[in-house]
């Protein structure tokens, strides 16, 4: 473990100067409640970590021009949660990312770890696909952006080139009437991985939903955007039919695993219930902005 | 390689020392340190026995790499009690008989005492799920749980 070098650059050109110097050898450390974990269980031997929590892009927290959020990549739940106007735009997101371990880890976990590591059941992943979030990547050729939704390739692997650091996550304003919520189905009632994740953002005008998103986790090899379960949602009163009809498009875009977590009909059946439930937070949320 | 020089403050004190790249917080403070009241229970960030707080958030000390402390603030249970006096928690943690083995009782008061400070007015649940990353194998959580609501009480009390 000795040979290991740790870099903590200033800057982002410094920091995707290092990275790309140590051609693939280096880990990101944001949180490193996943890293730390998986170098000490022998999983990875990186040849330099790369801290990158030094960078102010990695940490801020900013209003964009037109009324949105910009949120550093290493930023931890605890960190967001101290901010006074996130939570209030974003509950859910904010929600998701604090159910991700205990109230110690969450005072390390970030949205842009959660990510990258790549975990189709990362909590805070469904919320932000939810949220139409979108990745601001840069590497060598420069800056480029990505849906939330287009960044997982599959356990474990991102969409993310050689040499590309993850650097923040934008997120549009938000019209009167909208809000967002996520709900994950654990055995226990904290500190587990979900076996469904559902999260849902809408927006309320005079009782009729005019925008949604679905985000769905842990029931494919990737997160995942449920365009199908928004269109049923969209034009609705959010009455039975339509949520209905959402909830059979959240259980038929499932693709799951079978395992002692969850068996392929039980999570199907899940993503449904999740929906609804999920849906029914998010409406209540709206109608008190 | 060579080892990486850290400056920091460790519960209000001024420290340097010296690590090397893949050493845990926790590492640097028993064994380097010699601040051997934080404990490692997992050394993956699942039982709390570890934990500290870093510039004022409760973090898992092995979760954490000795050379991020650089320019942070650390706090640990050693910096809890006042030279002559227990801290509250510590106090009504012996009184109450909230400890047995002890390995998770630092990581408990330092968590405990982490909730304290931002919300003196916890509910039940509210200290439950604070709490739900520190793991006791002894007590069964309720001595404790009751030991947190009880200070809390206290020092609202005494504050009043």
């Amino acid at each position: 473990m000795s040979d290991i070098r740790y870099l903590a650059p200033q800057t982002l050109d410094d920091a995707i100067a290092q990275y790309a110097a140590a051609e693939g050898a280096a880990r990101i450390l944001a949180g490193g409640t996943d890293l730390l974990v998986q170098m000490r269980s022998g999983l990875l031997k990186p040849s330099t970590i790369l801290d990158v929590k030094k960078i102010p892009e990695l940490t801020a927290i900013e209003r964009t021009a037109d009324g949105g959020f910009k949120i550093g990549a290493a930023i931890s739940g605890a960190a967001l949660e101290e901010d006074p106007d996130f939570g209030k735009a974003w509950p859910g997101v904010l929600e998701a990312l604090n159910l991700i371990g205990s109230t110690q880890v969450q005072g390390r976990a970030s949205m842009g770890g959660n990510l990258c590591n790549g975990s189709p059941a990362g909590d805070a992943v469904p919320a932000l696909v939810a949220a139409g979030a979108v990745a601001t990547i840069k590497g060598p050729n420069g800056s480029r952006e990505l849906k939330v939704e287009d960044v997982p390739a599959g356990p474990g692997k991102t969409n993310l080139k050689p040499g590309e650091i993850l650097v923040s996550f934008t997120f549009p304003a938000r019209p009167k009437g909208s809000s967002d919520a996520y709900l994950r189905m654990i055995p226990r009632t904290e500190m587990d991985i979900a076996v469904v994740g559902v999260g849902v953002s809408l927006t309320l005008e005079g009782g009729t939903c005019t925008a949604a998103r679905v985000g769905l986790g842990a029931v494919a090899p990737t997160v995942l955007l449920v365009e199908d379960a928004a269109k049923a949602l969209i034009g609705s009163t959010l009455d039975d039919a339509a949520i209905e009809k959402a909830a059979a498009a959240c259980s038929a875009a499932c693709n799951p695993i079978d395992d002692k977590r969850g068996t392929i009909a039980y999570r199907t059946k899940v993503a449904g219930v999740l929906l609804k439930r999920t849906t029914a937070i998010a409406a209540e949320r709206a109608g008190r902005t | 390689m060579a080892k990486i020089h850290v400056s920091t403050t460790i519960n209000g004190e001024p420290t340097e020392f010296l690590c090397d790249a893949a050493d845990s917080m926790l590492d640097a403070l028993r064994d380097t340190l010699g601040l051997t009241g934080s404990k490692e229970g997992c050394g993956t960030g699942d039982c709390g026995a570890c934990s500290i707080t870093l510039d004022g958030r409760l973090v898992c000390s092995c979760l954490m790499l000795a050379a991020e402390a650089d320019g942070h603030e650390i706090e640990t249970i050693e910096g809890m009690a006042a030279p002559d006096k227990l801290h509250p928690l510590q106090q009504k943690f012996l009184e109450s008989a909230a400890l047995q083995c002890g390995i998770c009782t630092p990581g408990m008061l330092v968590a405990a005492k982490s909730l304290l400070e931002r919300n003196p007015n916890p509910t039940e649940t509210e200290v439950r799920f604070w709490l739900a990353g520190n793991l006791c194998r002894c007590t069964g959580y309720d001595k404790i749980v009751r030991a947190v609501m009880e200070t809390a009480a206290d020092m609202r009390e005494a504050a009043r």
